[in-house]
């Protein structure tokens, strides 16, 4: 996973509310097997309508996204955190996300920044015409008008993002105390430890 | 047992948990160690590329079984020459095409198509004797709380986690609460399984369940076969509980033995001994209980599009205004528009013009007895355009088809398919037309859920027997012999 520390430039200014998986990306797109390409469908009923915020030239490539209350809620689709990614958008400022969409986008190196409504208004007029600076080691969002709003995130996952470490990777890393459950697995329920047809 | 957190008198989830923790952490996140993984065609691809991309293996491959339902035609797969039919959805075909490919690249045994064994992975998994009482058993797939029928603990993942299970064999969880729905008593005469976690769906909610892993007790659930108290557990995700699970017994022992993938000889000795102890001990308590009377639970239907929206055959289509919660009342109000129902209208007047027999929730043995039970020597009606009985597996299919269940179902007009999740969730072509009903023994009513515009109405097996002979919602007890 790619590390996440500073994202500085634009941030597109969404600001909708109650944003579900299915906005993000439809359900046509699920039968896909990649996880690369998904930026296509991403947001395409709003992106149809014309001069959205999606497709505004100015917001091409921006890196954050600023949106509403409960972004990412409905169903669990892991494809909503693909393709924000495939967008090129890595990091998420709203006042409150799903459990479950925060969830994935942490598992895709995709930071999540909660902040009370009022300090996302303000990036919204500031995004508007200028980049904004979210920086992850510090858990600050700052503008170039001297706004400096904190944040805060769970130690563990700040960790993992700052690193780039995946939980496979950090699982994986923990092979020996999984071998030994195996050991007393194979021991004590040997009827579970292997399968055998 | 290691990193025991659970003192004093435990329940049958605190048992099974407390055997699989691999390690627990100051927070109470604990590494849980994971027995079987199913692996199907949708949510699997992703999970192997990732694999891929980080040059990772499979840890334990044995304890993998790949099968393809979501996709699959249910309508032939080989022609007359023995060939195979191509897969007109190009999507569907490169799902199917993945799983073909990554399942032996990483040493996984697949169950393929052509395979006798083929069926939804929530019915192979037991038929096969590969999901086990006792055991943790994952699948990208919100409907494997299935296996907890059989005493295992079993539940739906997502990709990053069917890609962390591949890798590592384990998941990092945090224990859930524990709620006991308790059902005593008989049931009657019509009243089946469906019809018990129907009405058990109504009483606690579609979201009840939320963060709890419930335990079905009472003599009703006790007296139940296998088959249905897999069709009880099924249903756990749809009132809001990841998993739920039946305490194994001597029926549950007497379900597992010979099957291809059970324990033998002595392991088999061992395994009862350790499943008989899994029982919730005595003064055991649970976070939260729900006791139902057998007897007040009557044949079942839905008329919303949440399986929480249940009502017995008998009754009306409610009024929104009679749900004390605003947002309910809208939701109520929502789902009758969509459903082109009117409040007061009686449940036996809604005519029905498909009806599918099948899922995951529904489709093993016991179901299309009982199914053909009803329509034995009757022919489905006139208004009726679209009936098809899809087993749940080959093995389904080909015991119905010794017993001669086919015939009974073709001779009553309906079409018998070939095994899959077909018109439960529509991704393969069988789908319910748009503003159309189907009397459905699946899981979920969800909008568009059977196709865009679908309206569903959840039944038992015998209750979508019995629409199919009136071509409308009825009483099966009025057509029982």
């Amino acid at each position: 996973m790619t590390p996440i520390n500073h994202v500085a430039g634009r941030a597109i200014p969404f600001g909708r509310k109650n944003v579900d998986t299915d906005v993000i990306i439809p359900a046509q797109y699920l039968k896909t097997i990649t996880r690369e390409g998904l930026g296509r469908g991403a947001f395409e009923t709003i992106r149809r309508e014309p001069g959205n915020i999606f497709d505004t030239p100015e917001f091409a490539g921006a890196p954050i996204l600023l949106a509403g209350d409960n972004f990412g809620c409905g169903s669990s689709r892991e494809h909503a955190a693909w393709a924000l990614l495939d967008l090129g958008l890595i990091c998420v400022i709203a006042p409150s996300f799903s459990d479950i969409f925060s969830g994935n986008a942490f598992k895709n190196g995709i930071l999540t920044v909660v902040l009370p409504q009022d300090a996302v208004d303000r990036l919204m007029e500031v995004a508007q015409s200028h980049p904004i600076d979210v920086d992850l080691e510090s858990q600050t969002v700052t503008t170039p008008f001297q706004d400096r709003f904190t944040f805060e995130i769970d130690a563990f996952r700040k960790h993992c993002l700052l690193e780039g470490l995946d939980e496979v990777g950090l699982t994986l890393a923990q092979g020996d105390i999984i071998a030994a459950h195996e050991g007393r697995l194979r021991a004590d329920l040997p009827f579970l430890a292997s399968a055998n047809a | 047992m290691p990193n025991t957190n659970n003192s004093g008198p435990r329940t049958l989830y605190e048992k099974i948990w407390d055997a699989h923790v691999v390690e627990r952490r100051d927070d109470g996140t604990c590494l849980v160690y994971i027995d079987r993984h199913l692996v199907h065609e949708v949510t699997s691809p992703q999970a192997f590329e990732a694999l891929r991309v980080a040059g990772r293996k499979v840890r334990r491959p044995d304890l993998t079984l790949a099968v393809p339902d979501h996709n699959l035609p249910t309508t032939a797969r080989r022609d007359a020459a023995g060939k195979p039919i191509p897969i007109a959805d190009a999507e569907s075909a490169a799902q199917l095409d993945a799983l073909t490919r990554n399942a032996p690249a990483f040493g996984i045994r697949l169950i393929g198509d052509a395979d006798a064994e083929q069926g939804i992975v929530h019915v192979v998994g037991p038929e096969q004797g590969f999901s086990l009482p006792g055991a943790t058993i994952v699948c990208g797939d919100s409907h494997t709380a299935c296996h907890g029928g059989l005493g295992a603990l079993a539940f739906g993942i997502g990709t990053s986690e069917v890609e962390h299970v591949l890798a590592t064999q384990t998941l990092l969880l945090k224990q859930s609460k524990s709620m006991e729905v308790r059902v005593e008593g008989d049931l009657g005469p019509g009243v089946s399984a469906k019809d018990v976690v129907l009405h058990i769906t109504g009483v606690v909610g579609a979201a009840g369940g939320t963060g709890y892993v419930i335990e079905y007790t009472g003599s009703a659930i006790r007296d139940l076969s296998i088959e249905g108290r897999l069709t009880i557990s099924n249903m756990a995700i749809e009132h809001g509980a990841r998993a739920g699970l039946v305490a194994p017994d001597e029926t549950t022992f007497a379900y597992v033995k010979g099957r291809p993938y059970a324990p033998k000889g002595a392991d088999w000795d061992k395994a009862v001994a350790w499943w008989q102890s899994l029982a919730s001990d005595p003064g055991a308590t649970y976070d939260k209980v729900v006791v139902i009377n057998a007897a007040d639970i009557q044949p079942t239907v839905t008329w919303g599009t949440s399986p929480e929206d249940t009502v017995a055959i008998g009754g009306v289509v409610p009024s929104p205004d009679s749900f004390a919660d605003e947002s309910k009342r809208q939701a109520a109000a929502k789902s009758l528009d969509y459903m082109g129902l009117t409040p007061g209208q009686r449940m036996v007047d809604v005519e029905v013009q498909n009806i599918f027999i099948g899922s995951c929730t529904n489709s093993r043995i016991e179901d299309l007895r009982a199914a053909a039970e009803v329509l034995r020597g009757r022919h489905k009606a006139a208004n009726v355009k679209w009936a098809i009985v899809v087993p749940g597996s080959g093995l389904v299919k080909a015991q119905a088809e010794a017993e001669g269940l086919h015939t009974v179902f073709i001779e009553a007009g309906l079409e018998w398919r070939e095994p899959g999740c077909s018109a439960c969730l529509g991704m393969n072509p069988d789908k319910v037309p748009a503003g159309e009903r189907c009397a459905s023994t699946s899981n979920r009513n969800f909008v568009g859920r059977q196709g865009p515009g679908a309206r569903t109405h959840l039944v038992s097996p015998a209750m979508a027997a019995a629409a199919a002979v009136t071509g409308r919602l009825t009483d099966v007890r009025e057509l029982m012999r």
